[in-house]
């Protein structure tokens, strides 16, 4: 059997000899701490950009008619935001990371930490756009109920429309942390020791490119279908309370 | 000013597009403790957003209201202490759809007037109990037909012990056989001396629990009268020609 101790022997190659199978988890492990750290990051920016946006949109009427500071301010803010979606999303996250790495951060090589950084705030851009059709699909008769009963704006948004919007938007968010996970591959780029760069530096060193990639492969899809598994049954959850 | 005013609007003027749209074009008004006033007219009339104009969910152009002797149209007033005081019934209910009905009715008096939990369950329950709907505080909206859910809209508002309750057209979105249950409990809460306002197309409400019913048309109060004189005797051909279609 020639093909298995050609195998056996690659296997050798690539995951055993030199415990190089300590290359791959310490890289898996790092593709998790940038995931993780930027879908919060990206969360936070999420929300705080949609809940500028939607405010803007849904009440930028109003609070002209109020007259005082609350439509100039709103108004700035709200521009902000737009730059900050249009420059992000109108640029490549391997760009931005460069960036990030080369340029803003140059004293640091805290590799981990500015992958979390740059995919955050590149995540964030996208998710604030799921967040505020999220808030614009919510009907406004719930604001309205919440600020009758003397919720201010930012109550009524915390307490009332956040919790609803999360709910609604879940299968949309799955799908960025998917894409999110998938994009963290390029942080091998600026040196960073992610699941990607392991594999490419094992094959590297031993000219034997399918059983590492395979191994990574799988390694990624088998993080995605447990993340969408584990959304799957939140999603039935939040689901079953409203039957 | 009467010690007795709760509510007192002047002039109350409500614009849009350039001013070409004059949903309300100068509304007086004065509405006592105690009093349940009915407002009634075609649609378009303004009705709806006058009695939204009331706490502020429709900011108007120009004019005043005065709530508990405060001019609540004041920027500097801070409106949100002023809702807490004037619950608000609408037509889609618009519950909490992801909250139970216990969790609906202590959500803003345990947020916003620091009562302890237990307080406000025990409070919601004597509430439910009232309108018959004890057995379902556990329940979520989706579970609840539209007369139930209009029934916990206005407890929803009564736990947070307001002075006021507006209601916008609270029966108009509800199969026929249920608009009884929630006129019912409004009777009710008259009977109790709560002060009210209410837009509604239910003549028979107006008649038998209205203390007065405002007839307005085209963004203005047309006539107001007791039941009795507004229905036997009306003034304007206006409300005449109201009347002889909806009775």
């Amino acid at each position: 059997m020639p093909i298995l101790l050609s195998l056996s022997r690659d296997f050798e190659l690539a995951f055993l000899k030199d415990d190089r199978y300590k290359l791959f988890i310490t890289g898996f492990v790092n593709t998790l701490k940038i995931t993780a750290g930027a879908l919060v990051l990206g969360i936070v920016i999420g929300i705080l950009v949609a809940a500028v946006r939607s405010s803007f949109d849904k009440n930028s009427e109003t609070l002209k008619m109020r007259g005082g500071l609350g439509y100039g301010v709103l108004s700035v803010l709200n521009s902000i935001c737009k730059v900050y979606l249009t420059v992000i999303r109108g640029t490549p996250v391997v760009v931005q990371l460069l960036i990030m790495y080369f340029v803003i951060f140059r004293a640091s090589k805290n590799g981990v930490l500015i992958g979390i950084l740059a995919f955050g705030i590149n995540s964030g851009a996208y998710v604030a756009e799921i967040f505020r059709a999220g808030i614009m699909s919510i009907d406004n008769g719930q604001f309205e109920a919440g600020r009758s009963l003397g919720f201010n704006y930012i109550q009524t948004m915390r307490y009332i429309i956040i919790p609803q919007m999360f709910k609604a938007v879940l299968p949309t968010l799955l799908n960025e942390f998917i894409a999110l996970l998938k994009e963290t591959s390029v942080a091998g780029y600026v040196g960073v020791k992610d699941l990607t760069k392991a594999a490419d530096n094992v094959a590297g060193l031993t000219y034997k490119y399918v059983l590492p990639l395979t191994a990574v492969a799988l390694t990624y899809l088998i993080t995605v279908m447990i993340l969408s598994s584990l959304v799957g049954k939140l999603e039935r959850r939040l689901r079953k309370s409203e039957r | 000013m009467n010690d007795n005013v709760l509510i007192s609007v002047k002039d109350l003027k409500k614009h849009y597009t350039d001013g070409t749209v004059r949903a309300l074009d100068g509304i007086n008004c004065e509405i006592d403790k105690g009093e349940v006033v009915v407002i009634v007219g075609p649609s378009g009339s303004g009705k709806s957003t006058f009695l939204r104009s009331l706490n502020l969910l429709e900011i108007p152009t120009s004019g005043q209201i005065f709530f508990e002797g405060v001019d609540i149209t004041d920027k500097k007033v801070n409106i949100n202490t002023h809702r807490q005081k004037m619950g608000m019934v609408f037509q889609h209910f618009n519950l909490f759809p992801n909250m139970t009905v216990l969790k609906n009715m202590t959500i803003a008096p345990t947020t916003l007037l620091g009562i302890s939990k237990q307080d406000a369950e025990k409070r919601a329950y004597e509430l439910l109990e009232k309108v018959g709907l004890k057995d379902r505080a556990d329940a979520y909206p989706n579970q609840l037909s539209g007369g139930q859910k209009q029934r916990i809209a206005i407890v929803r508002a009564l736990c947070m012990n307001p002075d006021v309750m507006l209601f916008d057209e609270p029966t108009s979105a509800l199969d026929p056989e249920m608009v009884g249950e929630v006129l019912d409990v409004m009777k009710n809460l008259a009977k109790d001396g709560m002060t009210m306002v209410v837009v509604t197309h239910e003549m028979g409400f107006a008649r038998e629990v209205g203390s007065r019913v405002i007839f307005m048309d085209g963004g203005v109060i047309v006539e107001e009268n007791t039941p009795e004189e507004f229905f036997s005797n009306p003034q304007s051909e206006r409300l005449k020609d109201f009347l002889s279609k909806v009775l």
